[in-house]
């Protein structure tokens, strides 16, 4: 992984320089959410976390299921952000899961199990993953909202396949990171689904636009808190940061309030 | 082609339409987008070039005004002048009816007055300049290249019926149908002919969807299977070199319902009326005697890159110029009286998010 760049995110995320050799990748076993609204759209952490995801080890794998944009949004965006996920499909690195056009049958239908076949394609993908390229394996979903919706607004569904997940993946020390819409459900009548989310995930990411309106040069704000950074004694720490970002088409730029560069 | 390239002046950037402009009212963009232009110059220009092919506009309407009709109309009329076929949706018996009222071109003898002649007369202090973002597409220069992207379409003029009786156009009403499934299928066959995979038609298409989500639908109580049908046509669109626009009233929605459509625009605009004789409004805004009612942009397409786009400013007063043109003006705020209270009201040039975030420091 390399030494310089550690920004602002990586460092909320956990990636530490110096502990670098002994746990290679911070989210292992850890379920990151990225929570944004209409006015500031939070992909770009989910663009950050998979260029990440390959830099981390030679021997990663990434599997994404895309909800929300076809493949070659990302190919493109990943691209400009200096990572080319041709390539890393050619080498078994990674794998795109269009889920764009999937809709799981209406209930009461024979066929009610749209989201746990799902699941089973991740199952079936990871047992085929090459021992080289298992030893870490990132699951990101674009974006939970969609998937509420491919479930026909089966939010309990939705919920098990969330932990379905988490549990694959914490128990075999992979990462699970997904987006979600945190507005819709804020006005709404099931806030619960967010907040049992929210409580599900280690690591929450909470990108709103600034308190003052649009700007040009700083194009919103991040709250990275952080669960259960280092268990010693058996306390379990938070870690909050607040800071600044703009995106660009290269890469993001992360500053504190008021320190822009 | 050839001609064009040489009446294009020296000084514009290379994004012109001189690649594309085979095909009539296409626009290289950024990021390998086309533009289709929305026929409304003014939305074009804040839009960046128009609507990118491929995706899906909203427009939430304003349940006590119609004015999103007006961009329906344009967006409809500017297809059609370009042979682009359009698939028209509609909650009333007969679409068809609506078509009647398309603009036409304006005659070339009311050319709106465009920035070139307002800029001799304002002389913005040069230090400002640089705050000002140059437009990134050449469409002032050229007023001949202009009109075969956009038109100035005259809402008094119906559109020619040889236009409308072509076989491009394709109507269907939803008002009867139990559900959205038989214009799903209609929205699938007319996005398959334009399928950017298996060598499909290179040329535009539209969708123009109205008020879909209206009380005299049928369907309109399923909010899961109206959001599935957005969501579905949503993916087809983005395979496909169509523009798909969707009006809807968001007040008649639940307010999760009408957020999650926010969400799955590509482009979001919004529409709102302006009520008439409010002595608070008229104080506070330049104009206000001749807008119709207020545009606000709130999303606008970035497809193929993360970079967000921001701009000036996101709400535009909407006023027609010698009561035809359809204009988008950027609100000018009155002087503001100084022994009088507050100065900066809700229609502000800015857009301002009144959500207070708690930040730790």
């Amino acid at each position: 992984m390399e030494q310089q760049g550690l920004d602002l995110m990586d460092q909320a995320l956990g990636f530490h320089s110096n502990k670098a050799q002994q746990q290679p990748w911070p989210l292992c076993g850890r379920f990151v959410l990225v929570e944004d609204c209409v006015d500031t759209s939070g992909a770009f952490v989910l663009h950050h976390i998979l260029k990440r995801s390959f830099t981390s080890h030679p021997s990663s794998a990434v599997i994404f299921l895309a909800f929300a944009n076809p493949i070659n949004h990302y190919d493109r965006v990943l691209r400009k952000l200096g990572c080319n996920l041709a390539s890393q499909r050619d080498t078994g690195r990674f794998f795109f899961l269009d889920m764009l056009m999937l809709q799981c049958p209406v209930e009461g239908e024979p066929n009610h199990d749209g989201l746990a076949a799902v699941f089973e394609k991740i199952e079936r993908v990871i047992n085929e993953l090459s021992p080289e390229n298992k030893k870490f394996v990132t699951v990101i979903v674009d974006d939970i909202s969609c998937l509420e919706l491919a479930a026909n607004g089966s939010s309990n569904d939705v919920l098990d396949f969330l932990h379905y997940c988490y549990t694959l993946t914490s128990e075999n020390g992979y990462a699970l990171v997904a987006l979600n819409h945190q507005d819709i459900y804020s006005d709404g009548e099931r806030p619960a689904f967010k907040l049992e989310i929210e409580y599900l995930a280690d690591i929450l990411v909470k990108v709103d636009p600034l308190a003052t309106g649009l700007a040009k040069d700083v194009h919103g704000q991040v709250m990275v808190l952080n669960k259960e950074t280092q268990k010693q004694h058996g306390i379990s720490s938070i870690k909050v940061n607040n800071f600044h970002f703009k995106i660009k088409e290269n890469n993001t730029e992360y500053f504190y309030a008021g320190t822009r560069t | 082609m050839a001609t064009t390239r040489t009446r294009v002046s020296s000084f514009a950037p290379n994004l012109s339409s001189v690649k594309s402009s085979q095909h009539l009212g296409l626009k290289n963009g950024p990021n390998g987008a086309t533009f289709i232009s929305s026929g409304i110059s003014d939305l074009d220009k804040i839009l960046g070039g128009g609507f990118t092919l491929g995706s899906l506009v909203m427009i939430m309407e304003d349940a006590e005004a119609p004015h999103h009709m007006l961009l329906l109309r344009n967006f409809m009329s500017q297809g059609l002048l370009h042979r682009q076929p359009l698939l028209y949706s509609s909650p009333s018996k007969d679409p068809r009816g609506f078509l009647g009222t398309l603009p036409s071109p304006g005659s070339s003898k009311d050319d709106i007055s465009r920035e070139p002649s307002h800029e001799k007369d304002l002389r913005i202090a040069w230090q400002y300049k640089k705050y000002f973002s140059v437009p990134q597409l050449n469409i002032n220069t050229n007023n001949g290249g202009q009109h075969d992207y956009c038109n100035d379409l005259d809402l008094r003029k119906p559109l020619e019926r040889h236009f409308i009786t072509s076989n491009n156009v394709d109507c269907v009403s939803i008002q009867n149908s139990q559900n959205l499934d038989v214009l799903k299928d209609r929205c699938a066959e007319f996005l398959a002919q334009f399928s950017r995979n298996e060598g499909g038609s290179s040329s535009a298409g539209r969708i123009a969807i109205q008020s879909f989500c209206s009380p005299q639908c049928k369907y309109s109580d399923m909010e899961w299977h109206m959001l599935s049908f957005i969501r579905s046509l949503k993916g087809m669109a983005r395979s496909s070199n169509v523009v798909v626009v969707v009006t809807f009233p968001p007040s008649l929605l639940s307010p999760s319902c009408s957020k999650r459509l926010q969400h799955m625009a590509d482009t979001l605009l919004s529409v709102r009326a302006i009520p008439d004789e409010d002595k608070e409004l008229a104080k506070l805004l330049t104009g206000y005697q001749d807008m119709v009612g207020l545009l606000n942009v709130h999303k606008v397409a970035r497809l193929n890159t993360q970079v967000p786009v921001i701009l000036e400013a996101t709400t535009f007063s909407i006023k027609l110029q010698k009561r035809k043109y359809l204009v988008f003006e950027c609100l000018n705020q009155a002087p503001v009286d100084g022994s009088g209270g507050s100065s900066y009201g809700n229609y502000d040039g800015c857009s301002r998010s009144t959500k207070a975030v708690s930040l730790d420091f």
